[in-house]
């Protein structure tokens, strides 16, 4: 029991960057924008992170800088996409090579350097119930902030007006329009709280999971599964984070399995999630094809465990809107 | 629409070329450099002498390989993102047809070339399936391909393949000399690249442009569902384009193992599959432009290699640089296009 808590903890913790990011790419894709640049935001947000909160001697400082160039670069992003019409994935696809070797190049001189970190936060009290207290008892910050932010994200999502302008954007960018909403506006805003969100997972991996700097990081890769887990949470806040925490889960398996298998090289273990996350995307597919309908309409129980299993993008993703171009 | 005089267009290049220079004049001065020396440097180091012009064509020959294959998948509107797991397959099968031989010579180099493309090509078809016939996205299916080459390679190193005693990041045992392919007098770069390059080059010029094979890969880009209904097999024909883009990479892998590296280790891929989509955006998939902006890439690469050594800077900065030309080049078009809408609106 004592163990599986403390399993379940490294779990939370490994998946604490990637719920963030998942949120935060989770919130552009349902404005209908695609911010493809994430592997290279999370690794130049955590360079950034990681050099200011050296330099002034307070993580929280790195962890608001590394929030401000995920931020940036989404901006850049959806100025380019949204008001220059260009393409989504092309600009995206060029930022993160782009931001991963400014990472590198700006980062030059942090490398291997010793740095603060942010510790752990400790909850008076519950450290001695069993189960829960290994769980959150003491935990590092970044866990605390990634739970908090799936609620708010779905409150928000879901419960407010906000949220309902979020989804229009991203389903009916000409509806949205005529209902008055600001469409290419709206759209940028959540880039940008996207992209900050994404900024955060970044300072999570360099100031808390995989303290300090260096080439490489550890967290190269992070990125690209974590837009296939948005894909995977079907653009939903709560069902994207449980998928985050299904692939932080892989990367904990892996060091387990490492013991179990000796004569595998550690490094092959690294990169288990990305079979897995081409595998989920194959399984998640396939429920939309032909003959799998066909299937599982014969079985009437196929049927009701396959509730929920595809899911639909929001309809506008990646799509331009141009108020000018008429409705 | 009217368009752009000749004049205008140079002008809209020269905008391009200065703000990328703006660009990173303003990535340089946080890192401390002196932005213009550190050009200045950068280029001497890919052009001040014969030897390093050398390596530069030793680098573009599997960088202009990749760009060159990536053109057919993208003439069906399709990105080939496994363009650098491909390469890194090449590799992988070219150093494995090596394996039974101690030393050869044309024969040998011929099979290995022979086995690097079809690695790439058999790895190409992989995501070619998986997008076409498992709908998975070709950015998904290839991204996670090239994760799951280089652990296949790292797997290979550390594992059945290491060295006798010791097994490490820098490889597998070195190939007999015999086996490199011969290179130009002193210069690193080989004939046989350069010969082969050119080839493909000239081969997809012809594939796209004088064939109908290349005609219906047009249509199929250009409208998936008339292509269907005209029988013109749109599936089998992405396909065919991706496994001839993985061949191209896989031959630019064996080109990496049997004339640069002469053994296989992590890094046998150098990035060029994802510089080559860089080079692919840049020249929107122009073939004629296609081998200059790799040439220049090229000259970046070699040249970044003096950074650390007489600025003391990461060699990453060649990667910026491209990097932020081509983002300019997309900024440029946007206002481009944004300016012409204003003068149709007037």
């Amino acid at each position: 029991m004592e163990i599986f808590a403390l399993t379940l903890a490294g779990i939370f913790m490994a998946g604490a960057p990637l719920v963030l990011a998942t949120l935060g790419e989770t919130l552009t894709e349902k404005a209908g924008i695609i911010n493809l640049s994430l592997d290279g935001s999370i690794l130049l947000s955590a360079m950034t992170a990681f050099a200011i909160s050296t330099t002034f001697d307070n993580p929280w400082l790195g962890v608001l800088g590394g929030m401000g160039v995920g931020a940036l670069i989404a901006g850049v992003l959806g100025i380019i996409g949204i008001y220059l019409g260009q393409s989504q994935l092309a600009v995206g696809f060029i930022l993160t090579l782009l931001c991963r070797d400014l990472a590198y190049f700006l980062g030059h001189s942090f490398s291997r350097q010793p740095g603060p970190d942010l510790g752990m936060w400790t909850i008076p009290g519950i450290g001695d119930i069993t189960f829960i207290g290994p769980l959150f008892g003491s935990q590092s910050p970044v866990v605390y902030l990634s739970l908090f932010a799936i609620f708010l994200c779905w409150w928000w999502m879901y419960r407010t007006e906000g949220g309902i302008r979020l989804r229009a954007v991203g389903e009916s960018p000409r509806a949205a329009f005529g209902r008055g909403i600001r469409v290419r506006l709206v759209r940028l805003c959540y880039c940008l709280a996207g992209g900050a969100l994404v900024g955060m997972a970044g300072a999570a991996y360099s100031l808390a999971v995989k303290p300090g700097w260096g080439r490489p990081q550890g967290c190269e890769g992070a990125g690209w599964i974590v837009l296939a887990i948005v894909i995977f949470g079907g653009w939903h806040p709560v069902r994207a984070a449980l998928g985050a925490f299904f692939f932080a889960a892989i990367q904990i398996s892996g060091i387990y399995l490492q013991d179990v298998f000796p004569s595998i090289p550690a490094p092959v273990f690294q990169v288990a999630p990305f079979p897995i996350m081409i595998l989920t995307l194959l399984a998640m597919n396939t429920g939309r094809m032909g003959w799998v309908q066909d299937f599982v309409r014969r079985y009437p129980f196929l049927k009701n465990a396959s509730k929920g299993w595809s899911v639909e993008a929001p309809a506008a993703l990646g799509e331009d809107f141009n108020p000018k171009k008429g409705l | 629409m009217k368009r752009d005089s000749f004049l205008e267009q140079i002008g809209w290049l020269g905008a391009a070329l200065g703000l990328a220079l703006l660009l990173t004049v303003l990535v340089a001065l946080p890192a401390g450099a002196p932005p213009f020396e550190t050009i200045y440097v950068l280029f001497k180091g890919g052009l001040s002498s014969i030897s390093k012009i050398g390596r530069v064509f030793s680098v573009w020959v599997p960088l202009t390989l990749c760009a060159v294959g990536l053109l057919l998948p993208f003439t069906a509107r399709l990105w080939n993102i496994g363009v650098e797991g491909q390469v890194i397959m090449g590799a992988i099968f070219c150093t494995a047809a090596l394996r039974p031989y101690d030393e050869g010579g044309m024969m040998q180099i011929a099979i290995a070339i022979g086995a690097g493309m079809l690695g790439g090509a058999l790895w190409a078809l992989l995501a070619g399936l998986l997008r076409v016939f498992g709908r998975v996205h070709e950015i998904f299916s290839g991204l996670g391909l090239n994760f799951v080459a280089l652990g296949v390679t790292l797997w290979l190193i550390f594992g059945p393949w290491k060295r006798a005693g010791v097994a490490s990041m820098s490889g597998t045992q070195p190939i007999d000399i015999s086996l490199w392919l011969p290179k130009i007098g002193k210069l690193s770069v080989s004939w046989i690249g350069l010969a082969l390059t050119i080839t493909a080059i000239i081969a997809v010029y012809f594939l796209l442009h004088r064939t109908k094979w290349g005609l219906k890969l047009r249509a199929v880009g250009e409208n998936p569902k008339a292509a269907t209904l005209f029988a013109l097999g749109p599936r089998r024909r992405l396909l065919q384009a991706f496994m001839i883009c993985g061949a191209c990479a896989g031959l630019a892998g064996a080109t990496q193992v049997l004339g640069v590296y002469h053994r296989l280790l992590p890094a046998i891929s150098s990035n060029y599959g994802y510089t080559a989509l860089l080079v692919g955006m840049m020249a929107s998939y122009r073939l004629g432009l296609v081998p200059f902006i790799c040439l220049f890439f090229a000259i970046l690469n070699v040249g970044s290699i003096q950074l650390p050594l007489q600025m003391g800077l990461d060699s990453s900065l060649s990667g910026v640089i491209q990097g932020v030309m081509v983002l300019s080049v997309f900024i440029i078009q946007g206002v481009r296009m944004w300016v012409r809408e204003r003068e149709e609106v007037d």
